[in-house]
């Protein structure tokens, strides 16, 4: 609830049909390339661009007004609900695939197997198969061919390490931004960016082990579409959230924030945070158990 | 003229709704051959008669205060807005009746769902678009396809009374022996569903699913596929012929020796 | 700055077509959601009456089977994600605001691109129709495998429903920050228009089940183009699973496209009948129980593919249950209605019209979910009639009695008001002539997404494709009388109805371009 007596409300704005053009361009592009179109490369490159540009051209406008101190706290609040909600709605999406993983694992694949509902589908089409998981969890027409799974207890592990470490690095820094220590945030804040940043180079370790080592690739079976479909979203979201980090580091150096208005700082530290928790889920679920 | 005979059939069906009128029976799901088939018609009529019941108590109240409590009239309005006792009502009364209607429901769901004691097991296989039958324990197999004329499709042609519930090889089955039914599909989703058996399940291609009937009467029943697949689902009918038990071994015994007879040959 | 009042910030109001399209004014972006459905209802119409006019007689006329199957596919996500969840948001922007006593949405630049992605993903969507193996033609279901066997046209369907999904997320998002952060001081939960309930619930199923449905379609994608098995049973994954998901989505999706009906239904009964609603604090908490039981009846959709026992059971018992909060409403809007002072102009008549159709169609929800009995009608047309009733004289009617009650407020004019009920009367005549039959034929045993059909089913398909017609014609008149009440008419006055109560009839018809720039004391 408002409790002045006035409300703000932003101008007119170019930027959203700027990023539904983009986005519509990329989009097209995409879809042209995957038809086997290789038209469609440039495109969706023109379509890419646009989305940067735009990205980049909003945040700015927003940020210069933050700073000219356009926005009251009815607006700050606002924000927050908003980034709320978009983490929440960011949580179902990542529920669809663990959804899945689990339906797999507890309902498709014992039931190729012949357990429970599954005696007459393993009993006439597929006799030879013995579901276990992981190690034959590419299905009965073994899909991808034999593959190895990836432990939990090497590179996984380290990146769990790493970002717990970096929830408590930028919760340091936060703590430091409230008590305006100036060096504490910035130290704070560029270590939470290289955790991110080497998290993200361990995964790309990962992925070529996966890749070279153990002939684990989107095409082993359900075992593959799981484990990189939901790594693989991970990591677009810790890159997404590491970009975030740099830009909100820049800003840090810059001067930007103050202990009571730094909506942004927060907004990006909910989204590390949320990162953290979905990659806790990962390490339990896909890796560990 | 034609529009206006329609209207007046559709406006007489509607309103003779339980007289015995034939084309108000028609139009009701059929009452089917089998026990289970005859207990979900009962669990049908039942629910919708509950349905009913409750419409006009909700749609009388509504229409007496519509009559009534109209401005025209010269009433002036009342205030009440709450009434916890009659909200509790309203809340426990419906739910006592959902009560009534599950148990039935659950009993007749739990009596579709055991298949023991099958004596007979036919495998179906759905294709884009037609269906395969497999006797299994003998060596009878084949499939069953559409059989109207495209003529008659394409409006070339007067179409016959069994216009796209044809096909060009009947499902043979006994009466009063419990049938087993595998169910698969080799391309995309399909549906086999006999509405006179009460039976419709998705064959899905990798997994089987399980269903099993007894039917009571000898006759012909005609169904169809009921999962779109594609652009001739439409055109994908099922016709079952239960016959007598010794007509039944005979024609298996035939089949199955044509069949061997043409594999012999073919060696 | 903060405090001022930011009308003297508008100096630059663009003007001509950018206006429009850079507005962040929630009544601005309110007209064009509800503009953009309506051109979308006409599209979406169209297709419905290619189908019906193929159905009109048994045989192969008009389409190609299909183009048939394309023209069911594009009809529904057209309809659903074109016309009634657009036309929802629409009016949420116009009198979520007002009703609360706020000055706009929460985050206007984000509610204009809200909007803005509307007509680029529905190009896309429907550019389909031209396209190499034709538009999609598996059903709005989308189920694998079949619509892997989408031509050119799969991947513009995977990202236009990204696309969609990001705008309803985007809309959801907004309605919930201006609903917890805009109130007027004083404006407590309790207090707000049901309307308002009802689209705080329905936002949070969008931000919740939208997401998933974008989740399942990548699984489609990448199944298609990237060699994954979500739903190949030989890698080890299962078609079924996709149903799964879909409808963990479609169920809350068919609730999201009808809590707003309460919510409309909700403010005129008690205007028209000059009456407090009966029951405010009980219909909050149905709205919020119809949407808790949303998330746990999905697989009602899916009786018939041979889950395990214990499934069926469960999703029966829960699917039933939904009948209880949804007769709690009923009840109250009925007992509003109980010794009242009626009268009864167009959005009264069309309220009532929608309570009464959707009840039978509920009624014929209720039947769908005893187990037993839908696996005869499951996949018929007693399932198309089941959702027709609740979709067309549900969300569509009350969309319309919306725009009736609220039309003269938007524009200050009145509209005809015999050409209003006529509009009514042909309506309401022409959709039971529609979509009854369909309850027979169903019965009787056709299988709904078949574009030809055998002989017995040809009298009562043919009584529905007229009945389409005559809809659909009614729904020109309504076009005309918008469109009308825009350019004139006699002024209305800001109260407009006699017994209207609340907010948005304290400003002017029309109102204020920022409607509360200072709050509005609220009793
Ligand atoms: C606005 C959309 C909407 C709404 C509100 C509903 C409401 C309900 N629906 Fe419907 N439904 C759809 C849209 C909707 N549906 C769509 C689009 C499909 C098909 C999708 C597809 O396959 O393409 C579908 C399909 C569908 C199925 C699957 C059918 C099948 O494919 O086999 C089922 C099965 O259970 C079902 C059940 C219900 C129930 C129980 C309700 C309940 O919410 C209804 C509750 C209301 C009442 C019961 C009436 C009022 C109550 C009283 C007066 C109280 C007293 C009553 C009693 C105690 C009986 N629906
Ligand atoms: C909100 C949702 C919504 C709405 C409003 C409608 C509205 C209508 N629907 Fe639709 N329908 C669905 C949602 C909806 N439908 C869904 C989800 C499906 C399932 C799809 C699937 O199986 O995948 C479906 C499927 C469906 C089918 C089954 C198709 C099949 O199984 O093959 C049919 C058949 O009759 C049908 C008919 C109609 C008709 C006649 C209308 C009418 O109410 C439309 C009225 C509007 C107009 C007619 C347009 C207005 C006027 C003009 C264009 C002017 C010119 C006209 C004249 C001069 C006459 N619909
Ligand atoms: Cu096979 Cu539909
Ligand atoms: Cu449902």
């Amino acid at each position: 609830m408002s409790e002045s007596g006035s409300y703000y409300i932003p101008n007119g704005s170019k930027w959203p049909i700027i990023a539904s053009i983009a986005v519509c361009t990329a989009m097209v592009g995409g879809s042209t390339l995957l038809n086997g179109n290789n038209f469609g490369k440039y495109v969706l490159f023109i379509g890419l661009a646009l989305i940067v540009f735009m990205i980049v051209g909003w945040f700015n406008t927003v940020i210069s007004e933050s700073e000219n101190g356009v926005y009251d706290t009815q607006v700050d609040t606002s924000f927050r609900w908003g980034m709320i909600w978009f983490i929440f709605s960011e949580v179902m999406f990542f529920a669809a695939f663990f959804g899945a993983l689990y339906y797999v694992r507890a309902y498709s694949l014992p039931w190729l197997g012949g357990e429970g509902a599954g005696l007459a589908t393993n009993t006439f089409l597929w006799p030879e198969y013995e579901a276990n998981w992981p190690s034959t969890a590419n299905g009965p027409g073994e899909i991808g061919g034999d593959f190895q799974v990836m432990g939990a207890w090497g590179l996984p592990a380290i990146n769990t390490a790493i970002l717990l470490t970096s929830g408590v690095t930028l919760t340091w820094a936060h703590h430091a931004l409230k008590e305006m220590k100036r060096m504490q945030l910035i130290i704070g804040l560029g270590l939470t960016v290289a955790l991110g940043i080497l998290f993200m180079y361990f995964q790309g370790l990962e992925y070529g082990h996966a890749f070279n080592d153990l002939n684990l690739n989107l095409g082993s079976g359900i075992y593959g579409s799981t484990f990189f479909m939901l790594t693989g979203f991970h990591g677009f979201h810790v890159t997404i959230g590491t970009i975030m980090l740099i830009v909100i580091l820049g800003r840090c150096i810059y001067g930007h924030f103050n202990p009571k208005n730094h909506f942004a700082f927060e907004a990006v530290a909910w989204y590390w945070h949320f990162v953290d928790v979905v990659w806790l889920g990962l390490f339990i679920f896909v890796y560990w158990i | 003229m034609f529009l206006i005979k329609n209207l007046m059939f559709f406006i007489t069906s509607a309103l003779l709704i339980n007289t015995a009128n034939a084309g108000w029976l028609d139009l009701n799901m059929p009452e089917g051959v089998t026990d289970i088939s005859q207990e979900v018609f009962d669990l049908h009529m039942l629910i919708l008669w509950i349905c009913v019941v409750i419409g006009v108590i909700v749609f009388g109240a509504m229409f007496w205060s519509i009559f009534m409590h109209r401005k025209s009239r010269g009433v002036t309005p009342a205030q009440f807005h709450e009434s916890t006792s009659l909200e509790f009502l309203w809340t426990v009364v419906p739910f006592v009746i959902l009560i009534g209607m599950a148990i039935p429901a659950t009993k007749t769901l739990i009596k579709m769902y055991d298949h023991s004691d099958s004596e007979i097991h036919i495998k179906i296989t759905g294709y884009q678009w037609l269906w395969q039958y497999e006797y299994l324990n003998t060596n009878v197999s084949f499939y069953s396809k559409l059989s109207t004329p495209y003529n008659e499709i394409y409006n070339k042609q007067e179409k016959n009374i069994n216009y796209l519930q044809e096909v060009d090889n009947q499902l043979i089955v006994p009466v009063n022996k419990k049938i087993r039914f595998l169910l698969t599909s080799n391309d995309v989703l399909h549906a086999w569903w006999v509405p006179d058996l009460a039976l419709k399940k998705d064959a899905i291609p990798g997994y089987i699913n399980e269903m099993s009937v007894v039917i009571n009467e000898p006759g012909i029943y005609r169904g169809r596929c009921a999962e779109l697949c594609g652009r001739h689902h439409g055109f994908m009918p099922i016709v079952i012929k239960a016959v007598d038990e010794d007509e039944y071994e005979e024609w298996i015994t035939a089949s199955e020796a044509k069949i061997s007879g043409v594999a012999k040959v073919n060696k | 700055m903060s405090s001022v009042v930011n009308d003297t910030h508008h100096e630059e109001h663009p003007s001509g077509i950018m206006r429009w399209i850079t507005t962040t004014n929630h009544k601005d972006i309110g007209t064009l959601y509800l503009w953009f459905a309506m051109i979308m209802f006409f599209i979406g119409g169209l297709m419905a009456l290619v189908i019906r006019s193929e159905l009109f007689q048994p045989g192969l006329q008009f389409v190609d089977p299909q183009f048939f199957n394309s023209m069911t596919t594009m009809h529904a996500l057209v309809m659903i994600f074109g016309v009634v969840m657009p036309a929802f948001t629409g009016l949420a922007n116009w009198m979520i605001p007002i009703m609360i006593g706020g000055p706009d949405m929460a985050l206007p630049r984000m509610n204009n691109w809200s909007f803005w992605i509307l007509p680029f993903a529905f190009s896309m969507l429907l550019s389909t129709l031209w396209m190499d193996g034709g538009a999609p033609a598996g059903g709005w279901t989308l189920y694998p495998p079949l619509s892997l066997q989408t031509g050119d046209a799969f991947p513009f369907l995977i990202f236009a429903i990204h696309f969609m999904g990001l705008s309803s997320i985007m809309g959801a998002i907004n309605v919930v920050a201006t609903i917890l952060n805009m109130r007027a001081p004083g404006m407590t939960l309790m207090k707000m228009p049901l309307f308002v309930w009802t689209w705080l619930i329905t936002a949070f199923l969008l931000i919740a089940v939208m997401p998933v449905l974008a989740g399942g379609v990548t699984m489609l994608l990448t199944d298609k183009f990237f060699g994954t098995s979500f739903f190949n049973a030989a890698g080890g994954g299962d078609p079924v699973m996709f149903q799964h998901i879909f409808w963990f989505f479609g169920h809350p999706e068919v609730y999201i496209l009808i809590l707003p009906s309460f919510g409309v239904v909700s403010a005129i009964i008690p205007t028209f009948a000059r009456k407090p609603l009966f029951g405010y604090s009980s219909m909050v908490y149905a709205t919020a129980s119809i949407a808790f039981l949303s998330f746990i009846v999905w697989a009602h959709h899916m009786f018939t593919v041979g889950m395990p026992l214990a499934g069926e059971v469960f999703f029966m018992f829960a699917t039933m249950l939904i009948a209880v909060p949804t007769g709690v409403k009923v009840f109250n809007w009925v007992t509003t209605m109980w010794k009242g002072a009626m009268t009864f102009e167009t959005p009264m008549l069309f309220a009532i019209g929608f309570i009464i159709m959707f009840t039978i169609g509920g009624f014929s929800g209720l039947m769908l979910a005893i187990t037993p009995a839908d696996f005869q009608y499951h996949d018929t047309y007693f399932v198309v009639a089941h959702f027709h009733y609740v979709l067309v004289p549900g969300s569509i009617f009350a969309i319309m009695a919306a725009c009736y009650f609220w039309l003269p407020k938007w524009t200050g004019n009145m509209y005809p008001e015999t050409l209003g009920k006529i509009h009514f009367w042909l309506s309401t005549f022409f959709v039971n002539l529609t979509f009854f039959p369909m309850h027979f034929v169903g019965l009787a045993g056709m299988p709904r997404r078949i574009p030809d059909y055998s002989l017995q089913f040809a009298d009562y398909n043919m009584i529905a494709s007229i009945g389409a017609f005559g809809f659909g014609f009614a729904q020109l008149i309504f076009l005309y009388l918008i469109i009308k009440t825009i350019k004139g008419g006699k002024k209305a006055t800001d109260q407009v109805w006699e017994g209207a109560e609340g907010l948005e009839w304290t400003l002017s018809s029309p109102p204020p371009y920022h409607s509360f720039n200072t709050p509005p004391a609220i009793k």
